[in-house]
Formats: C-alpha cells, sequence, structure tokens
C-alpha cells in the first residue's frame, strides 16, 4: 500500500533524473568508442598491402560453397563423438571420483588405482592415447576387435574421464563435513549419504567446470581423424589440398565456433544461476 | 531402566584431552542439561554418543546394549538417536519437507504418502506447515532450527541429542525453539542439551550436570547447580555467567 502511494522526494527525483543522464552518457560512450574501433581494425586489415591475395586464398564464397557439404558431414561425426563421449567421460569421471572418496583398508586398492588413473591420463598427452589405442591396440589382432573410430572415442573418455572426476572430487570435497554428520546422524548410510546428500550438492557446484571441460572435448574430438576417420577440420584440410585455398579451413572455423556457441551460453546460464542462489538473491 | 549410561568416556584430539573419565546417566523421560565454558567437552560428549566421533576409551550404553563395540552398526544405534546441530545442517538443495522425509523414507523404507503426511503433522505443530515447500535459506535461523527438530523427531527417536540449539539464533528467536523443546519434554521426551541458556536449563532440565576439564564436577537438580553449587569450579563458572548477564 505504501509502495504505491509513496511520492519520492525531490532528493529522490534529482537521483533518479541524474542516474538517467548518467545512462544515457554511458551508451553514447560505448557505442562511440566501438565504432571508433571497429573502424580502425577494418581500415588496418583492408588497408593492408596484402589483404587481396589473403582475401582470395582464405575468403573465396565459391571454394566455400564447393566445400560445404564435405565439412559438414565431417562435423556431423564431431557431434556424434561429442554426445557420445561426454556422456562417457562424465560417467568415467563420477564413478573415479567416488572411488577416491572410499574409505577403509579394504577399498585401498581401488583407491590407488582411481588415484593412478587420473594422475596418468591427465598427465599423458591426448594424441599419445589416440595413437595407442587406435594404432597399437588393433595390432593386438584380438577378436572382436571394435572400429577405430570406437577405440578413438575410448581415447578421448579416457583422457578426459581423468580431468572431469578431478572436477567431481573437487565438488564432493567441498561440501561442509557438517552435512555428513547431519546426513549420518538421521542414520542415512555412507552410500545414502553420498546419493541424496553430498552429489546433488556437490553437481550443482561444479556444474559451470564441468560443462567448460566439454566445451574444451567439442574441439578435441576431431583429434580421432589422425587415425583415419574424416572429421570437420580433416575434411577442411582434404578440400584445401584439392583447391590449394585455405577458405575451407575458415569455414569449419566458423562452423566449430557456432556449434560451441550453445553450449558456452548454457554454461553461462548455470554459473550465474548458482552465483544467484549462493548470493540469496 | 537408563535410556543412556556413559562410564569413564575419553577422547583426545592429539595432544589435547578433552574428555577425561567422564560418567553420565540418563533415565527415560528425564531432561538433562549440560552447562560448561567452551571447550569444556559438552559437544563432544554429544558426538561421541551419536558415534561421530571414536571413543579412546570407557563404554557407552543405549537402553542396554553397549553402542561403544566397534561391532555394533553405527547406522542401526543413529536410528534410534536424534540429533540437533548448533547451525542446524539443514540439506539446502532439499526443500523443508524432503529434509523431514529423507530419513524415513530412505532410511526406514516408509511409503512416501505416509512420511509426508507424519512430516505435514509435525510442521503444523510447530506453525510451521506453510513452509513446507520452501527451501532452508527462505526461511529464518528460528524457523531453520524448528525444522532441524522436525527432521530429528522424524525418525520417532529414542533419545534427543541437542547441541548448543539457540547459540546461532538471534535473542528474539530463541524463544520459539525453547518452547519446542518444553513441548517435548511434556510429551515425555529422553533428552540431553548441551546449553549456554542457564535460566532455560534451571526451568527445563531434571539433572543439571556442569562439565570441566572433561568430566562431569558437579550433577545434581537445578537448584542445587545453578543455585547453591558446592564445587568451587562451579562456583567460579556461575560467577562469571552472573556478571555476564546471562542468569
Amino acid at each position: 500500500m505504501n509502495v504505491l502511494h509513496h511520492i519520492p522526494s525531490t532528493a529522490q527525483q534529482r537521483r533518479t533524473a541524474y542516474r538517467r543522464r548518467q545512462t544515457v552518457r554511458s551508451v553514447l560512450v560505448a557505442a562511440t568508442s566501438t565504432a571508433a574501433l571497429g573502424t580502425l581494425l577494418v581500415l588496418a586489415v583492408t588497408g593492408a598491402p596484402g589483404w587481396d591475395r589473403v582475401r582470395e586464398s582464405f575468403l573465396d564464397p565459391a571454394i566455400a560453397r564447393d566445400a560445404l557439404p564435405a565439412v559438414l558431414s565431417g562435423l556431423w561425426l564431431n557431434v556424434r563423438l561429442l554426445v557420445c563421449c561426454a556422456a562417457g567421460a562424465l560417467l568415467l569421471g563420477l564413478v573415479i571420483a567416488l572411488l577416491r572418496t572410499l574409505r577403509g583398508p579394504v577399498f585401498f586398492p581401488v583407491r590407488a588405482l582411481a588415484a593412478g588413473y587420473t594422475y596418468t591420463f591427465r598427465g599423458l598427452p591426448l594424441i599419445i592415447v589416440l595413437y595407442v589405442l587406435t594404432l597399437g591396440v588393433p595390432g593386438l589382432r584380438l577378436q572382436g576387435m571394435p572400429p577405430v573410430l570406437v577405440l578413438g572415442g575410448l581415447a578421448l573418455v579416457l583422457t578426459y574421464g581423468g580431468y572431469l572426476a578431478e572436477v567431481f572430487r573437487a565438488g564432493i570435497e567441498s561440501i561442509h563435513p557438517s552435512q555428513l554428520a547431519a546426513a549420518r546422524s538421521l542414520g542415512l548410510t555412507y552410500r545414502q549419504t553420498m546419493r541424496h546428500v553430498v552429489l546433488p550438492q556437490a553437481v550443482r557446484r561444479v556444474a559451470p567446470p564441468l560443462l567448460n571441460d566439454v566445451v574444451a572435448l567439442q574441439k578435441d574430438v576431431g583429434l580421432v581423424s589422425l587415425a583415419g576417420p574424416i572429421d570437420a577440420v580433416r575434411a577442411a584440410q582434404i578440400a584445401t589440398a584439392e583447391t590449394f585455398n585455405y577458405t575451407p579451413y575458415i569455414l569449419a572455423g566458423v562452423l566449430f565456433v557456432l556449434l560451441a556457441i550453445p553450449l558456452i551460453a548454457v554454461t553461462d546460464w548455470v554459473t550465474l544461476r548458482s552465483a544467484r542462489r549462493r548470493s540469496g538473491g | 531402566m537408563d535410556v543412556l549410561t556413559c562410564r569413564g568416556l575419553r577422547k583426545e584430539f592429539g595432544d589435547h584431552v578433552v574428555l577425561d573419565g567422564l560418567d553420565l546417566t540418563v533415565g527415560e523421560h528425564q531432561v538433562v542439561a549440560l552447562i560448561g565454558a567452551s571447550g569444556s567437552g559438552k559437544s563432544t560428549l554429544l558426538r561421541c554418543v551419536n558415534l561421530l566421533e571414536d571413543l579412546d576409551d570407557g563404554v557407552i550404553e543405549l537402553d542396554g546394549e553397549d553402542i561403544s563395540d566397534p561391532r555394533v552398526d553405527p547406522d542401526r544405534v543413529r536410528r534410534r538417536i536424534g540429533m540437533v546441530f548448533q547451525s542446524y545442517n539443514l540439506f539446502p538443495h532439499l526443500s523443508v519437507l524432503e529434509n523431514i522425509t529423507l530419513a524415513p523414507i530412505r532410511v526406514h523404507r516408509r511409503p512416501r504418502a505416509e512420511a509426508e503426511a507424519q512430516a505435514r503433522e509435525l510442521l503444523d505443530r510447530m506453525g510451521l506447515g506453510e513452509k513446507a515447500h520452501a527451501y532452508p535459506d527462505r526461511l529464518s535461523g528460528g524457523q531453520q532450527q524448528r525444522v532441524a527438530m522436525a527432521r530429528a523427531l522424524a525418525n520417532s527417536p529414542r533419545l534427543m541429542l541437542l547441541d548448543e540449539v539457540t547459540s546461532a539464533l538471534d535473542p528474539e528467536l530463541v524463544g520459539e525453539v525453547l518452547s519446542m523443546i518444553r513441548d517435548l519434554k511434556a510429551d515425555g521426551m529422553t533428552m540431553v542439551l548441551a546449553t549456554h541458556e542457564m535460566g532455560f536449563a534451571r526451568e527445563v532440565a531434571d539433572q543439571v550436570c556442569f562439565l570441566d576439564g572433561g568430566r562431569v564436577v558437579e550433577a545434581g537438580p537445578p537448584e542445587q547447580v545453578l543455585g547453591d553449587p558446592t564445587h568451587p569450579r562451579t562456583r567460579q563458572f556461575l560467577k562469571r555467567i552472573i556478571e555476564a548477564g546471562r542468569l
């Protein structure tokens, strides 16, 4: 009621007017500086002595149009690999993180193995894991060897599972011991406490860094092309070799950015939401 | 028969001996108040009884069963003991109703509808009925602490342990929590409470125990321990409390 009928004092009216003027001024300043910087950049690039040559070999619309189908079909492989590998790596990371929290002497070998795994695969370059799995393992000539694409995906899952395990573990360890005390004092077992009290809070807390690693994975899935399968970058490379023109690379780069935008937007949104929740607003 | 018996409890943290041969007996329907300076071992005693801490010596019996025996399943023991903490420790990702029904559903395997009906009844009795779907961070400290008590009560515990449940509250919110404890006493709940509220201890407790140096230095009815203490350490402690204007 008071809120509806409140008439601002002259002091408040003056403050409101001042703030409004300030807002208009900031918008104008921002627009001017952006326009100035943009103009300068465009002039610097297009005015460069070699601009015409660069435009021909990197930004040729006709070549981009010709390369598009091949690059897109490569990108479809990236997308499928990303979905499978992200799911696999998240699951593996969560399991490894949980194994590392187990207490008690029985679980020592499990803990040691899990710790050894995260140390090894976070240290090992992805390319080497890929080579070992896609070139070395098929060399064993075992029965029922999965195709190279699956082995390459496995290399990605193993490498990213190591990173994600540490993110999950950081989340689990960030939950205050008083939460565990409260859960255990209600008679919940260790497993129930993890499942219903610790993990739900931990996963929410580390969602932004988890998604960040998924964005990084999106770019790395293309490395399976080292073993044969043709992803977007490899398709662009082939097109480039046919035309002696680099436009297909730029095309693939633009497509990758477009693909990443939704994922990055989700990451930002989740980060913002958890920040708001923490501040209680 | 006594609900809780502690004999010769000892607990060390590194070089620091927190409990040093402590004895305590709590009878059925009895309310025992633990008083004493900070660091006198009140909270540690409650955490040991709830098996949240391992003992370094001594025996704890709950309804005649030795629960300090390492072969006893601690989860089974904790189901019979309700604990309320100084800082509430509600689960922030669960609503009030989910906080209260978590243990009945997961630990006691009761049907969800039954557990929720019981939780609503508890909340109504505390005047928090309309908060059932709110999240803990939307509640005042006093409301949070009452939800924490409801959560402990939903397990129908044999014994309630209250660890300075009003210490984190603003003065005007202390009353609502204390009146809940009064109701619990009227219902015949057996309770051990660590407290700094001497006036409340005098009113609600059947027995007051003064802890000092990890032992019960003086125990007896509140009017004797708080009104006419015999032990010099108790007198000294109460004198400081009176000087601070808290009695």
